[in-house]
């Protein structure tokens, strides 16, 4: 039930409890303890809401960037990346395998915005080699949902 | 001018789908739960392989019987999930979707005047095709009492001295149902007793959701006396690319074969590259579609027992068929007034035979969404034919 559960959820955190019972075929009661269980454990994070910003008058710029960093004796990467993701403009820090070392994503007002974090607040921060700066243009799919393209139903409305 | 026409054409009585569906298409705005196809597409990496094969320029026939990778990877997939051996160069052809091996199957093994039992109700070719094959077709009325399962009973007394072949179509359009290994046990009995044949019409079986599909072919002594006919449209999502396949011993597929080679020549190569694909890696996409069905499925069983609808639980393909006998009105007339008042469409039972009076066929092939909003559609309906009665 859990893994179906987080399935559903992960696409869909609005759907109520009664509703997510009645699909999976067992109890409501079941349902709410599983949840609660799950979300004590930590593995349900948060709800989040996805939003296509794109469609709103309001000005975003999200920008991947790319840090090469010199691990901490004892720390590893840990260290910096506690002292990066503290930022609040910070959306998301992974700890990547290959050419460099952390990915991290931020979200700006404006261009001039995520420029001035790089150069004042990230770059400088002791222990970063350097960083490279892209800016993404357009979103067509994120979190497993495709942004440019609304789902239309062009099947026969009535076959055998 | 002399009459152009067959006669036996012309006695065919037009699909009662066809008339509903002139109904609904002109009606923009009509919420549909008449289909019979999954709303899913074709998953990307089996689309992509269609359009590789194209790129290649594999434009051209294949051999009679389809591709041979993709005919032992049909014998692979019917090995795995079925436990029967079929050989992929003497026993197994792919065709243009399930309804062209159902026409192949009773072309090969008709003689004129043979009876051929259909368990109804059922799928709309079996009659006409059965007719057009020279068959007279023999009616079986299956009972929602028995969850619309053939019982030996009921074959036994339908069996008479013409009787040549039963077609058995489960998991069932339109009603749902499934045979589990003991009800199949019970017929094949009666089968090999009455030596008949079986046409198994099987292209629902990924779609079960009450334990795995049993192959009446599986059963001892049945292979011998079975055609199994499946398909890619339904368990792939792949309705548009017409392809289906049949497995039989080699006397019947030879048969099948000459006839294929004549009127059709080989299934579209596109489709055909695209199924290898499908089999080889399309076991998950199989799982996460038959998973939303299910759950779509259980919404549905949930909604009619609230609504105090009377259902029997079916558990398999994407359809309910709940039954609409306490209106004392006809499917036509239930399903044409539910169109105009509620703009929702669903097929009356009798489109799929005369023993679907006082049914509806209700297809789950749409989002929660779109079926939620159906159901409070249904919903206010019945409870204003209920408050009319009163």
């Amino acid at each position: 039930m859990r893994e179906q559960i987080l399935s559903i959820i992960e696409k869909n955190s609005r759907i109520d409890m009664k509703e997510l019972a009645v699909i999976l075929g067992v109890e409501e009661i079941d349902v709410a303890n599983e949840l609660k269980k799950l979300e004590e454990e930590g593995v349900i994070c948060g709800y989040h809401t996805m939003i296509d910003w794109e469609k709103t008058s309001i000005e975003k710029v999200t920008a991947l960037i790319e840090v090469r960093i010199t691990p901490q004796r004892g720390k590893g990467f840990g260290n910096l990346a506690e002292r990066i993701y503290k930022y609040p403009e910070v959306n998301s820090v992974y700890l990547i395998s290959g050419g460099y070392d952390l990915l991290v994503t931020l979200e700006g007002r404006s261009l001039k915005d995520v420029s001035s974090f790089v150069s004042d607040k990230l770059s400088t921060l002791e222990g970063v080699l350097s960083t490279a700066t892209h800016f993404i243009l357009k979103k067509y799919k994120d979190h497993g949902t495709i942004l440019c393209k609304k789902y239309e139903d062009t099947r026969e409305k009535v076959t055998p | 001018m002399r009459n152009p026409l067959s006669d036996k054409v012309v006695d065919i009585k037009p699909s009662g789908i066809r008339k509903f569906f002139d109904i609904v298409s002109e009606m923009e705005d009509a919420i549909s739960l008449g289909v019979g196809e999954p709303d899913f597409d074709t998953p990307w990496h089996i689309r992509d392989e269609g359009i590789y094969s194209l790129e290649k320029g594999r434009t051209f026939y294949t051999s009679n019987a389809g591709l041979v990778e993709l005919r032992k990877e049909i014998s692979q997939y019917i090995d795995r999930t079925q436990k029967i051996v079929y050989n992929p160069l003497r026993e197994i052809l792919v065709t243009v979707g399930g309804s062209e091996a159902i026409d192949l199957a009773l072309r090969a093994m008709v003689n004129p005047g043979d009876e051929v039992l259909i368990p109804q109700p059922s799928f709309v070719s079996y009659e006409p095709c059965a007719i057009l094959a020279g068959a007279v077709p023999v009616i079986i009325e299956l009972k929602e009492e028995n969850e619309f399962r053939l019982t030996a009973q009921e074959l036994r007394s339908a069996i008479t001295d013409k009787t040549k072949i039963l077609i058995l179509s489960f998991p069932n359009n339109p009603t749902g149902a499934v045979m589990e290994r003991k009800d199949l046990e019970a017929i094949a009995e009666v089968i090999r007793e009455k030596d008949i044949f079986v046409i198994s019409d099987e292209i629902y079986s990924a779609l079960s959701y009450k334990g795995k599909h049993v192959s009446i072919a599986s059963l001892p002594g049945m292979q011998e006396r079975t055609v199994l006919i499946n398909g890619f449209s339904k368990a792939y999502a792949m309705t548009g690319w017409r392809l289906g396949y049949a497995c039989a011993p080699s006397v019947i597929m030879e048969q099948m074969i000459k006839i294929h080679q004549f009127a059709i020549m080989c299934a579209p190569t596109t489709s055909q590259y695209a199924a290898v694909e499908a089999l080889r890696r399309g076991d998950e996409d199989v799982a996460l579609m038959c998973e939303a069905y299910n759950q779509r499925r259980r919404f549905l069983m949930h909604t009619f027992r609230e609504m105090g609808l009377q259902c029997f639980e079916p558990y398999g393909a994407f359809y309910v068929f709940p039954c609409i006998k306490e209106f004392g009105m006809t499917s036509d007339a239930f399903a044409e007034r539910l169109l105009k008042e509620e703009k929702v469409a669903v097929v009356p039972g009798t489109a799929f035979g005369d023993c679907g009076e006082g049914f509806l066929r209700i297809s789950y092939a749409y989002s929660l969404e779109n079926l939620k909003i159906a159901m409070n559609k249904i919903e206010n309906f019945i409870e204003r034919l209920r408050r009319e009665k009163k």
